[in-house]
């Protein structure tokens, strides 16, 4: 049954190159079974391969064949199945499905129908290589794949410029990260000699020591390249304005996906980052800062979308900060966790979206808990498990991570006071967008509701957003254990008591109106404030002066052609000697007659010189 | 005379002296008859070079050669003023600066 | 000694002669100082023993080629206008340049002939000498001077002639070419 890896990726690719094929002469129809059927039957065969697994609980190694054989170095196109990456497929797979379906509803009226299903299709392949794959280089393989399609599906509606700006703004962004990364690559290949996965982590073990410079370097590439990806401090500006894909496409790719690359490769690396302390706690700050300018970003925005945009980047900072302190499996809980929620949340705001006609503001909606029941519910469980609340799965993987930073020595309880902070602000912003789009009164009426297509998954994911987090993940294998944790109580009741406190927070400005901080915002210095979060913290100014405005300007200068001027230069001495020389000869007698006098005076001179 | 001995080298500096006034007036002047005349001083002055070098020797090679830049001489002014009565018909002048259409 | 004492006499006489003969506005007035130093030249070389070429110095030299000199000038018709012309142009900034020029020439000629051993000159060379020598090995350049003076000749008499005929079409193609030529100028 093992034996059936291979398939697991073949399918959605087979797809969509038949979609890439007959762009747009296929019907509908077929084009949705066929976009849809295939990551379904991917995640058929998940199943199976993952029962054979739980059963043996060894890892299983496939190479299909060799890729390259340059000099010493031969990776292969080869699979390694654990715990870890049966989890990542499993949600690729199972998400992924359930995506693709509420896509068919969702895209429907659209005309680029089975392009969008090609490129969702290629993205999923992609992703599936990124995480089944046996060495460094495969995965970046997948890495390059899921930015390359990322791109294709963010531009998706190519024709509005703007569209094409977010698209070129994400590569460009994320390419940066992408840079670090190889050179990391580039690093543990001539350190190491080899790039698969366990090998390179035998090797590393036995050659350095806990603290060298080199596994420190080599981790912060890769955190650079995992930044990039995962939307994590320098370079997460990408990510809200990807927003501009199809509403699936966010929830896929950069809700339960993509962007959670980076923390599948940190994890996948964790005994080179267990050889570099220093690294790990620079991925638990990046993450914990990350989520918190991410939080006051996001209590700020009025886009339904790029609420849940910058929520997922602070989301995905939670997951770094669990990986920083050495919580692995609870970082992998929680992405598994996010993935369901955020994805119903996004699926959701589709939904929403696709029910009043295209509408992002959410001060433009209201009271469409009555009309859209299927999406408020949705809502409503969805952003209970992003503030976790108690009982949702959200609840036991935040909590899982938070515990695991109190007890960290040293920084240990400032992160768990950061991640508490973020805790809170999550639970206000969260259910202010629950208030504000489904409470109060009716701006917009919907025009169509959900069909069984866009209700069935939301449905699926809602079970999921429940009861995701009563079951543990296989990864005991994969990660050292932890340790039993037992906290005091106090500790456990304030990490429980926070939510609710933001809930209450949320439901007294927004729903109540009792507590009226309509003074504090619009004074002065409110207003500024609120700008400031707004624009996320000024990043992308403080990007555009620092890298932009630079670039442009070196361009502009370069647009002289300077390698030229030497030319023109030699050309302009040239003739520069040419009008010099000519004003020698004036016509006149006496001139020559004085020049000859001259020359007669150096030659003499010359001969006497030489003779003498 | 019998040969009283007279430096050589003074001689030959006058010649150097009056080569020099040549072309000082070549220089100097504007007119075409004063370069014409100081053309004629500088062949003099080759001229009293070359005697005076055969005087030297007691040969009559340099008088021979000294006739020879006589006929140059001749031959020279006769073609140059007839020149200078083409450049007065031509500029109304004889000043040579007026001449000066092959400039570049 | 008393040759010695002439000599010099002479060589200052030419000198100062030649820079008058550089230095006048009035054409005329230059081409008789010439004369002078032309005929001191000549007291020079009867000096060195050089009597034949003292002697050719004023028959040709100063006797024919200055009049011929002396003949077109007085034809060219300059007149008082001439005289002031000259004298305007004779200012201090033109001749700075030329003279500094003649002295540093000065100064290496002089260096150059300070090389040389010192020598006198010796004794006499008469006319007989110096046919014989014209006629013996130097004939081939009798033959090329006549040549050369008839080429001379024929263009001055070319050069000359439309001066003094004025043809009424040589006129007119003359003045209409230097019309064109005119024009091509502007």
């Amino acid at each position: 049954m093992l034996k059936l890896l291979p398939l697991i990726p073949l399918f959605p690719l087979v797809s969509s190159i038949l979609l890439m094929v007959t762009l747009g002469k296929m019907p509908r129809r077929v084009v949705a079974i066929l976009g849809a059927g295939s990551v379904g039957l991917a995640a058929v065969v998940t199943v199976l391969v993952g029962l054979t697994f739980m059963a043996s609980g060894q890892p299983h190694h496939q190479v299909l064949w060799t890729w390259m054989r340059v000099g010493d170095f031969s990776p292969d196109i080869a699979f390694y199945l654990d715990g870890l990456t049966l989890v990542m497929m499993s949600v690729i797979t199972g998400v992924g499905f359930l995506i693709h379906l509420f896509s068919t509803e969702f895209m429907e009226d659209d005309v680029s129908f089975s392009r969008y299903f090609a490129y969702l299709n290629m993205f999923v392949f992609a992703m599936l290589i990124l995480v089944m794959a046996d060495n460094l280089l495969l995965l970046y393989l997948g890495w390059e794949g899921v930015g390359a399609c990322s791109y294709l599906l963010i531009g998706f509606w190519y024709q509005d410029p703007a569209n094409g700006a977010a698209a070129r703004k994400a590569f460009v962004v994320t390419r940066i990260g992408d840079a670090a990364m190889a050179m990391g690559l580039f690093l543990l290949l001539t350190e190491l000699g080899t790039l698969d996965i366990q090998p390179l982590t035998e090797v590393a073990k036995s050659k350095w020591q806990v603290g060298d410079t080199l596994p420190l370097i080599a981790c912060l590439l890769l955190l650079g390249g995992a930044v990039g990806k995962s939307a994590q401090l320098p370079l997460h500006t990408w990510l809200p304005d990807a927003m501009a894909g199809p509403t699936p496409v966010s929830a896929l790719i950069h809700a339960a996906t993509m962007v959670t690359a980076g923390v599948y490769l940190i994890a996948r690396t964790h005994e080179l980052f267990l050889l570099a302390p220093i690294a790990m706690l620079v991925v638990a700050f990046v993450g914990l800062i990350t989520s918190l300018m991410a939080a006051f970003t996001a209590l700020n925005q009025h886009d339904i979308k790029r609420i849940l945009a910058y929520s997922t980047i602070s989301q995905i900072g939670y997951m770094f900060l669990a990986l920083g302190v050495g919580a692995w499996a609870a970082g992998i809980f929680h992405l598994v966790t996010h993935a369901f929620f955020k994805a119903l949340l996004f699926l959701a705001a589709g939904a929403v979206i696709h029910c009043l006609h295209h509408e992002h503001n959410i001060f433009n909606m209201g009271g469409l808990r009555t009309r859209l029941p299927v999406v408020f519910w949705s809502f409503l469980i969805g952003s209970a498990a992003l503030a976790a609340l108690p009982l949702t799965s959200g609840f036991f993987s935040k909590d899982m991570i938070l515990l695991q930073a109190y007890k960290l020595p040293g920084a240990g309880p400032w992160l768990w006071v950061g991640g508490l902070l973020g805790a809170l602000l999550t639970a206000i912003y969260s259910f202010r967008l629950v208030f504000v789009v489904f409470f109060g009164e009716a701006k917009m009426e919907p025009d169509k509701l959900p069909g069984i297509r866009m209700a069935l998954p939301l449905s699926v994911l809602c079970a999921l957003s429940i009861v995701g987090g009563w079951f543990a993940l296989p990864l005991s294998s994969v990660f050292p254990a932890t340790g039993d944790h037992h906290p005091s109580h106090l500790v456990e009741g304030i990490s429980i008591a926070i939510p609710l406190i933001g809930l209450a927070i949320a439901y007294l400005i927004f729903l109540g109106g009792q507590l009226n901080v309509e003074g504090l915002v619009n004074s002065s210095g409110g207003q500024r404030l609120k700008k400031f979060w707004f624009s996320g913290w000024a990043i992308d100014w403080l990007y555009d002066q620092l890298w932009v405005r630079p670039y442009k300007f070196l361009a502009l200068i370069l647009k002289r052609e300077c390698v030229d001027d030497i030319y023109n230069t030699i050309v302009s001495f040239s003739q520069f000697l040419f009008m010099a020389l000519s004003h020698t000869q004036t016509g006149r007698l006496r001139w020559y007659a004085t020049s000859m006098v001259f020359g007669l005076i150096l030659v003499i001179a010359l001969l006497q010189g030489v003779i003498r | 005379m019998d040969g009283v001995s007279i430096p050589l080298d003074h001689v030959l500096l006058l010649s150097a002296l009056l080569f020099i006034c040549g072309l000082l007036g070549l220089m100097m002047r504007r007119n075409i008859i004063f370069i014409l005349v100081s053309l004629e001083v500088m062949l003099n002055s080759s001229a009293v070079a070359f005697v005076a070098a055969g005087a030297r020797w007691g040969q009559a090679d340099g008088q021979i050669v000294f006739m020879l830049i006589l006929a140059v001489a001749a031959a020279e002014v006769a073609v140059g003023l007839g020149l200078v009565l083409q450049i007065q018909r031509r500029f109304k002048s004889l000043d040579m600066d007026d001449a000066n259409r092959m400039r570049g | 000694m008393l040759e010695l004492v002439l000599f010099y006499m002479a060589s200052t006489i030419a000198l100062v002669s030649t820079i008058l003969a550089l230095t006048r506005a009035n054409a005329t007035h230059a081409l008789i100082y010439l004369i002078l130093s032309l005929l001191a030249v000549a007291v020079i070389f009867y000096l060195i023993g050089a009597p034949f070429a003292a002697a050719l110095e004023v028959v040709i030299y100063a006797g024919a080629i200055m009049v011929l000199f002396i003949f077109v000038i007085m034809m060219l018709n300059l007149g008082e206008k001439g005289d002031r012309r000259e004298k305007q142009l004779l200012k201090p900034q033109v001749w700075i340049v030329p003279v500094i020029f003649a002295l540093v020439l000065l100064v290496e000629l002089v260096l150059v002939l300070s090389q040389s051993e010192p020598a006198t000159t010796q004794g006499l060379v008469t006319a007989k000498q110096v046919g014989l020598t014209l006629f013996g090995p130097y004939v081939i350049a009798v033959e090329i001077a006549s040549m050369l003076l008839l080429a001379g000749l024929v263009g001055a008499y070319h050069l000359g002639r439309r001066y003094l005929e004025e043809g009424r079409e040589a006129k007119a193609t003359r003045d209409k070419g230097h019309q064109i030529s005119q024009e091509g100028v502007r």
